[in-house]
């Protein structure tokens, strides 16, 4: 048989078929063990019981008058399931974690119900975002990362997700870029790259901060030698939580951003 | 003297009567590290270096005015680790002069502590913990035509952040500068007075891409101080999610590399592997990275028999698509020639430098933890280690190939026998009631978790003090050894062959800097 190099090319390509997942046709692919929005349900705490708010190592619970999760800071560990002996809080398969608002990372008790369908996901702002919608270049920085938000922003280029069918792309330079997508807690030695990575790019544009560190400083929040997220430095259009968020946790989270779904 | 010149073996039998050899995994007692005084601490690096053994690290703690100082060697014909131990002056005779490969440990204690090692040759900081960033005094070629090429810390693709230096004349780069730092985030510091609710994280993000090799390498240093026992299911659990995380970088770093050489069809087709097996370890626990799967004293996950079953299906798939793509890449002989003889390590240089993992095994010189230092479930079965002699990008590429065949052949075999029924109930241990993620650990005492993470050995070793609390804990990535090895690879190169020799080490930004 005559081998060469293109027929072996053929060969392999013919091999592989076509691997582009249908989303957003058809049903996500997600773990069973998943960890999506976490749900805190209307049972009754029993008095004085911190279990859960001792068992985060971030402090993303909190209680006021009821209990409240952050998922700008949650690293979506599980420990708060394990400690909680009611079973009060769980994480649902929930993946649309995305916000342009801070505050409605946040999640409160539920008052009613327990449906996990109730939608908190808030219509996005159609201001700048509009300009963006049919071809929408980013340039990416990582200020501290520590590579897993990094390499799940970068499957999205792949064949398998392949973000370029939305318009959706990576770019080499600010000065291309429609706007920065950070991941990490910026760290004060990425501080000065990151401010001029974001002058570099023209305006009008955006911001949007992946990962419980750029939108909190995540495990290192608090840490003297970090910034606690991209927040404090610049004016964050969408942050997309998670430690690190699952591909089609950002990918859904740009699509809703850019009111493509 | 005549003795130790002749028979150093014989001299460390004499010296410490076995006492402060250690397995994998194990702690000693504080008290019980023997001193040595510095220039026989000098005589036995020395020798041990020169018998063919390995230093896994340098370090130091300060203790009032002067400096503890402690070393550890690795000793692979017993499968066993030396702890030394000895006091220096803040001022105090470089050990770089003889011993090159601690050339990067001493520019860290002189960064972290003021330390001065005299005559080290190339004295200055490696990750900006004071001063002012960026500040750099690279070293410089002159002359009429030569120029200089700066990159970074942002760099083009989606990567993280360090800074390149090349001195070129024309095409060909003399010099390769490596400056890093921009990823300090303080987790050393920070694990310091641990383990609390956070330790766990910090292990799990000192390179995310890492997470399994980091985190069991926590988990090894916490069971030996605290005794907790991990079962043979959570073992074999661990080995198969480290072997998963080897397996989806080593495909990634191929299709990277295809990329770099301008070979399309590998690269689409590795990208896309590389995400199927994250998919399978997002399968054991729900995280494709592997957080919250391995913790000390067993996993959080266990795997039932369907979900084996899922695994070992999937594995088959996967592995039918990475033979194809691969296979294509190595054949394609303009891949090849693009390869061969670019970015060359020879293997006495490899070993001088001291590199490890991948980069070590491509320069010809077998080295594996999970050979010569097994822990868990490797001390049962352990894949088989392969070496390429040429030491050039096609070595570290060919390399990656043949570690992932017998990655692949090593999961399907211990995938096959399954740990019983009885021994599934085992999970997590709950500790102190269910709220604490973290034992008690036992105090002064030194402990040491090493294993073999993708890109190669990972070392973490701690002590604690009177409360059983860290009074210092330090990490080396396979990355801290072998920056330097990526600087040498492009000695005379040409600069377009920096991103093949780049991928071809793919070195962590974040492991390095801490």
């Amino acid at each position: 048989m005559i081998t060469t190099p293109l027929l072996s090319i053929l060969r392999a390509r013919g091999k592989q078929k076509y691997r582009t997942l249908k989303y957003p046709n058809g049903s996500p692919p997600l773990p069973d063990r998943f960890l999506g929005k976490p749900v805190i349900s209307s049972t009754s705490c029993p008095k004085d019981c911190t279990l859960c708010i001792t068992s985060c190592p971030v402090a993303a619970i909190q209680k006021t008058e009821t209990l409240h999760i952050d998922m700008g800071v949650c690293l979506f560990c599980g420990n708060c399931v394990e400690a909680c002996p009611n079973g009060t809080i769980r994480f649902s398969k929930d993946f649309h974690l995305a916000s342009q608002d801070r505050g409605s990372l946040v999640i409160q008790q539920r008052e009613g119900g327990d449906n996990v369908q109730e939608s908190t996901v808030p219509s996005p702002r159609r201001d700048k975002i509009q300009l963006f919608r049919k071809s929408f270049k980013l340039r990416q920085v990582s200020a501290g990362g520590c590579n897993a938000c990094e390499l799940d922003c970068n499957v999205l280029s792949t064949v398998a997700w392949d973000m370029g069918r939305f318009g959706i792309q990576f770019v080499a330079s600010p000065r291309h870029a429609d706007g920065i997508l950070v991941t990490g807690p910026v760290t004060e030695n990425m501080k000065v790259a990151l401010e001029k990575t974001y002058r570099a790019v023209p305006s009008p544009k955006v911001v949007i901060a992946v990962g419980s560190c750029a939108i909190s400083g995540g495990p290192y929040k608090d840490h003297p030698e970090q910034m606690n997220g991209v927040s404090s430095l610049l004016p964050v259009d969408l942050f997309i939580p998670g430690c690190p968020p699952h591909p089609l946790v950002i990918l859904e989270g740009l699509l809703r951003f850019l009111g493509r779904i | 003297m005549y003795l130790k010149l002749y028979f150093p073996s014989f001299q460390r039998y004499f010296r410490e009567w076995g006492v402060s050899e250690m397995r994998n995994g194990e702690s000693i007692a504080l008290k019980d590290l023997p001193y040595l005084e510095f220039l026989r601490f000098k005589t036995v690096l020395q020798d041990a270096v020169r018998t063919g053994n390995r230093i896994l690290g340098l370090w130091a703690v300060p203790s009032g005015k002067e400096y503890s100082m402690f070393g550890a060697i690795l000793y692979p014909s017993t499968q066993s680790v030396e702890i030394l131990h000895s006091t220096v002056e803040k001022t105090y005779p470089s050990l770089t002069l003889d011993l090159p490969c601690l050339h990067w440990f001493e520019r860290d204690l002189s960064e972290r502590f003021g330390m001065i090692p005299q005559e080290h040759p190339w004295l200055k900081p490696i990750r900006f913990y004071k001063g002012e960033v960026g500040k750099v005094e690279f070293f410089q070629v002159m002359g009429e035509e030569v120029h200089e090429v700066a990159v970074g810390p942002v760099h083009a693709g989606v990567i993280e952040p360090g800074h390149f230096r090349f001195q070129c004349y024309g095409e060909k780069v003399f010099h390769l500068e490596i400056s890093l730092g921009y990823q300090h985030r303080g987790v050393e510091r920070a694990l310091t007075n641990g383990p609390n609710e956070r330790s766990i994280h910090y292990a799990e993000t000192l390179a995310g891409d890492t997470t399994i090799g980091h985190t069991t390498a926590y988990a090894l240093l916490m069971e030996g101080l605290s005794g907790l026992l991990p079962s043979l299911h959570s073992e074999w659990i661990r080995a198969i999610s480290l072997e998963l995380e080897r397996l989806a970088n080593h495909i990634g770093d191929i299709g990277a590399l295809s990329g770099d050489i301008g070979f399309l069809p590998t690269q689409s087709y590795c990208g896309r592997i590389r995400g199927d097996v994250l998919n399978l370890t997002a399968l054991l626990c729900g995280n494709r990275f592997g957080r919250s799967l391995v913790r000390p004293g067993g996993v959080r996950y266990t795997i039932e028999r369907e979900r084996l079953d899922i695994l070992r299906g999937k594995l088959r798939e996967i592995e039918n698509d990475t033979i194809s793509a691969i296979e294509l890449f190595f054949e394609t002989p303009s891949v090849r020639a693009r390869l061969e003889g670019t970015g060359i390590v020879p293997t006495d240089v490899a070993r001088e430098l001291g590199l490890v993992g991948v980069a070590a095994r491509a320069s010809g010189i077998p080295m594996d933890i999970r050979k010569d230092l097994p822990w868990g479930f490797f001390r049962i079965q352990s894949p088989s280690v392969g070496v390429h002699p040429s030491g050039d990008c096609y070595a570290r590429a060919f390399l990656r190939w043949v570690e992932i065949q017998e990655s692949f052949r090593f999961l399907h075999r211990i995938t096959e026998s399954f740990p019983e029924e009885s021994s599934m109930k085992e999970t997590f241990p709950s500790i102190d009631s269910g709220t604490r993620t973290y034992p008690f650990l036992l105090p002064d005492t030194l402990g040491i978790g090493i294993t073999e993470g993708w890109r190669g050995e990972i070392f973490h070793v701690a002590a604690t003090d009177r409360e059983g609390k860290f009074a210092w804990y330090r990490v080396f990535d396979p990355s801290f050894h072998n920056w330097i090895g990526l600087a040498y690879a492009m000695r005379g190169g040409e600069i377009s062959d920096f991103p093949l020799c780049n991928k071809s080490f793919n070195l962590s930004y974040c492991g390095h800097d801490l």
